[in-house]
This record gives structure tokens, C-alpha cells and sequence, in this order.
């Protein structure tokens, strides 16, 4: 039969020798290697004060997007819950009425958006399911709590304040940007 | 007299005082020599540099649920980590932690007591500490703990005898049992003598000693009577609060006082090199002997946990192998060279 790797090893169960039985020059060589490390540099990031940087494309915490004149992007199609494989994301439709065209871009919006922090596993497939270009993954981090209850974020936490934009640019891909200049799309307009 | 009363009873409290501070830094030094061999920071939140942790630990302990489970016998239940602690102290009153202060004409012997039988204490009070074991894993009532019990006396007994003949040889060469005459007998420079550490006549016990001084300690690589892969807990499984605290606490002040017994036996104990040559005061001798001696003993501490976190533990056969077979002949072995050469040499 043919290996599969180069680097298996034949096992021999030969006798030890004598040095090998008392052990102690392994024991040196052992003691050896670790006040070796002794004086190496630790690998360990002091996390609260000092934060290591992040992947372009790292997936934390969602935004909810809000198009350039501050309305919300969502139009609570449900594609993002469908394509959620763990199950994470509800909402709630509801229809916009009259006088509400600032606050909501198209005649549908999420009146309640909830993500469980809890289920979700952050693999990013809602913003891919996403065709209005709403959700979004960032490089935030979903901060630690006692109970579980407060890990349900409403569209309180996850839609972007108007006056603190999240920056999503580095999670757009090249087909995506190359996709948004094709301004006959409704999609773009 | 009044004097010297009062001093032995400073001397009582200080050495009990200075045990349970090494211990407990001990226990920080542990984390962090364990995280700097293995290329981490260790605890470093309580205080600068974490040097307020084992406070913070012992509060943490104190403050536990104190949980002894009913079908257990209580008595012995709490009367076991008492045991191993009180054993763990009692060891540290023979050891010689310095010369002699001279104040007044009165001089005043950095000892405790000087009982002309100074080692045989010793392992007589170390082999007491096994029934604080025994007692807590057998009380528990407890699969584990007992397993671990009986581990604990098993490998302690039999690395007992190894211990006790390597200090047989030792004790040949000295012509005596008490630590204090030990400790002069390595003095160097007296009366333009040179008196070498004993570790360069009896490398031989040394090795075998501190081998046998792991096992008796429960350290790794022979902590089999605690091995978490195994056991759980070994025999403090059932133990909480400070009753856990106690037995873990005892067995940092075992390494404490083992590493003072194999700096005062086999590393000069409070002599330094040239120590006579210098032209010191000779309470400054005593001083700088005593700062010696605790130089050694952090380094043996040390030692101890450099083994610790560098050995993978001995399996429970290959433990008794190298008990019984290996270390007991050797230690034999070394005794009689020992009475050869010293019958050779006195002739």
C-alpha cells in the first residue's frame, strides 16, 4: 500500500539503553530547552489595554446600514433569517406609512430586528444573503455580560446612528464594488 | 535567660511567619515560572506584577462554601489537613537558619532548637505528615481521594527508605545527626581549613536525596497522589475552602522546608565561601549567612518548580520501579563506598 504521507515513522520497540533508563540526561536536556524559554519573549497580548490588530475582513458584531441620506437600508425581506444557519436573526415587517420616507428607504422596513449574539456564529452568510446591502459584519466585538438576555441585540444596537457611521468598505469585495457601478440595476439606483 | 526566652519565642513566631510567606509566594512564583517556561505572563492583575495574587487567592479560599459531605467521618475529615499542616511547620524548628547574633554579651543561635538528633526529627515529623493524607483521603469517603490516599502513603514509605540511607552515608562522613553541627562541619575557612559543601563529597546522596525529596514533597514528576488526569483531585477531591487551602498551603512549606533541608545537609546550609577570609563582623557573617541560606533555599525552590513544569509525570509502576529498584540499591550501594573509603582513610 502506498503511504499517504512521508512522514510517518516505523515504531521499533527496542530496549532502552542504560542512559536512557535512568533518565537523566533526557531530564537535562529537558531543563535545558525549558529555562530556555525562561528568557524568550511571551506570546501573550494584554487584551483590555492593548488590542492586537484585526483581519480586513474580520466578522464581529453586525451593522445595520443606513443609505447616504440616513434611511434605514432594511426592507425586512428575510433573506439574512433564511440563509442563517444557526438560526440567529428574527423580525417583524411592518409597512411604512406616510411622512416616515426619511427614516425608511423602501415601503417595507423591520419594525423589531433581533440577533441572537448567542447563536449567531458569525460566518457572514446574512450579509451575503443581504440584497440591499443592510447587513453588514464589523471588526466590533460582541462584549462579554453576565446574563443571557441582554446578548438579544434590538435594532437599538444594531442599526448605525446617523452621526456615527460604521465603516463596512473593507468587508465589500471586489465583485461587489464592481457590481455597484452598473447604475442601471434598481439595486444602485 | 529571660532574654534568650523571649528571643526563641520571636524566633518561634518568625520562622512561622517566614514559612507561611514563602509558601504563599511560593504559590505565585509557581504561575509564574510555569508561564515564563512556557512563554506566558502569568497572573499579573492584583497589584504590580501580581505580587498582590496570593492574597487575593487566600481570600478567595477563605471565602469559599465550606462543604463536608455528609457520609464522610467529620472528625477526621477536619482533622486530616490539620495534621499535614501542623507536621509541615513542626519540621522547621531543628533547621539552623543562621550562626550565632551576639548582643550584650549574650549570644543568641539563629535556631530554634539544636536537638542532637536534628534529622531524625525531621524524617520522623515528615512521615507523620503522611497520616494527614491518609486521614483526609479515607475520611472523604471518596473513591478518588482514597485511591490518592493510598498512593500518597505508598510512594512516601517507599522513597522514604532511599531518603533515609542516602542520609546514612552523609551522616558517616559527619559523625553526627544534628543540622547545626552539619552546617559547621561545611563552615569554610575556618583555622585556615577548608571544609568543602557536602554535595562535593556525597554527589551521589545528593541526587538520590532530591529525587526522593519530589517524591516525599508529592511534586512532579511524582505527583501521583494529586494527578488531575486521573484522580481529579486526588486526595484533597472532597476538600473545600481553606481545609483545601491548608493541604495546598502545606505542601508549599514542605518544599519550603525540603529545600532548607537540602541546602543545610548537602549546599553549606548559612555558610558562603570565604565567608572567614572577608574580615567581617561576625554579626554581619550571621546576617550575610542567613541571606546565603535563603538564596540557596529560593534556588532549590526554584529548582523544584523547573522540574515541575519541564517532567511529564512517572507512571504509577515505573514510579515504584525506580523506588525500590533503581534508587534503594543505589543508595546502598553509595553507603558502603562511603564506609570503604572512610575505613581507608582513617587507617
Amino acid at each position: 500500500m502506498q503511504a499517504l504521507t512521508q512522514r510517518s515513522k516505523i515504531v521499533s520497540n527496542k530496549k532502552m539503553t542504560f542512559l536512557e533508563r535512568i533518565y537523566l540526561p533526557a531530564i537535562l536536556g529537558g531543563v535545558v530547552i525549558t529555562i530556555k524559554h525562561m528568557f524568550q519573549r511571551s506570546a501573550t497580548v494584554r487584551y483590555p489595554e492593548k488590542e492586537r490588530e484585526f483581519s480586513e475582513i474580520y466578522r464581529g458584531q453586525h451593522v445595520l446600514k443606513r443609505d447616504d441620506n440616513g434611511a434605514e437600508r432594511c426592507t425586512a425581506c428575510g433573506l439574512c433569517a433564511v440563509s442563517c444557519p444557526a438560526e440567529a436573526i428574527t423580525m417583524v415587517a411592518e409597512e411604512r406609512k406616510k411622512g416616515e420616507e426619511k427614516l425608511y428607504r423602501e415601503e417595507k422596513y423591520a419594525a423589531t430586528y433581533e440577533i441572537n449574539m448567542l447563536r449567531c456564529i458569525f460566518c457572514g452568510l446574512c450579509e451575503e444573503a443581504c440584497p440591499k446591502e443592510a447587513i453588514f459584519l464589523t471588526d466590533r466585538i460582541v462584549v462579554t455580560d453576565y446574563g443571557r438576555d441582554s446578548f438579544i441585540y434590538g435594532k437599538d444596537k444594531l442599526v448605525e446612528p446617523i452621526d456615527q457611521r460604521v465603516d463596512v468598505s473593507k468587508r465589500q469585495t471586489k465583485e461587489v464594488l464592481e457590481f455597484k457601478k452598473q447604475k442601471q440595476l434598481t439595486h444602485n439606483k | 535567660m529571660m532574654s534568650i526566652f523571649i528571643f526563641k519565642v520571636i524566633l518561634v513566631v518568625a520562622v512561622f511567619a517566614i514559612s507561611l510567606f514563602m509558601a504563599a509566594y511560593s504559590t505565585y512564583a509557581e504561575r509564574k515560572v510555569a508561564a515564563f517556561m512556557q512563554d506566558r505572563i502569568g497572573p499579573d492583575r492584583a497589584g504590580p506584577f501580581g505580587l498582590l495574587q496570593p492574597l487575593a487567592d487566600g481570600l478567595k479560599l477563605f471565602m469559599k462554601e465550606e462543604i463536608i459531605p455528609t457520609i464522610s467521618n467529620k472528625f477526621l475529615f477536619v482533622l486530616g489537613p490539620c495534621l499535614f499542616m501542623i507536621t509541615a511547620l513542626m519540621t522547621g524548628a531543628v533547621i539552623p537558619w543562621g550562626d550565632t547574633l551576639t548582643f550584650g554579651g549574650v549570644s543568641y543561635a539563629l535556631q530554634i532548637t539544636d536537638i542532637n538528633i536534628g534529622i531524625l526529627y525531621v524524617f520522623g515529623v515528615v512521615s507523620i505528615g503522611v497520616y494527614g493524607i491518609m486521614i483526609g483521603g479515607w475520611a472523604s469517603n471518596n473513591k478518588f481521594s482514597l485511591l490518592g490516599a493510598i498512593r500518597a502513603s505508598a510512594q512516601m514509605i517507599s522513597y522514604e527508605i532511599a531518603m533515609g540511607f542516602s542520609i546514612i552515608a552523609l551522616v558517616m562522613m559527619t559523625g553526627t545527626l544534628s543540622l547545626k553541627e552539619i552546617s559547621v562541619f561545611q563552615g569554610g575557612g575556618v583555622d585556615g581549613h577548608w571544609n568543602f559543601w557536602n554535595v562535593v563529597y556525597q554527589p551521589f546522596s545528593f541526587l538520590i536525596f532530591i529525587i526522593c525529596a519530589f517524591a516525599e514533597c508529592n511534586r512532579a514528576p511524582f505527583d501521583l497522589p494529586e494527578c488531575e488526569t486521573e484522580l481529579v483531585g486526588g486526595y484533597h477531591t472532597e476538600f473545600s475552602s481553606m481545609k483545601l487551602g491548608l493541604y495546598l498551603f502545606a505542601e508549599y512549606i514542605n518544599m519550603f522546608i525540603s529545600s532548607a533541608i537540602i541546602s543545610t545537609l548537602f549546599f553549606g546550609g548559612y555558610n558562603f565561601p570565604f565567608m572567614h577570609d572577608l574580615g567581617l563582623d561576625a554579626n554581619m557573617i550571621t546576617i550575610l549567612g542567613t541571606v546565603a541560606l535563603f538564596t540557596k533555599i529560593v534556588f532549590f525552590i526554584f529548582f523544584f518548580m523547573w522540574i515541575r513544569w519541564t517532567i511529564p509525570r512517572f507512571r504509577y509502576d515505573q514510579l515504584m520501579n525506580l523506588g525500590w529498584k533503581g534508587l534503594l540499591p543505589l543508595s546502598i550501594l553509595n553507603l558502603v563506598i562511603t564506609g570503604a573509603v572512610i575505613l581507608y582513610f582513617n587507617k
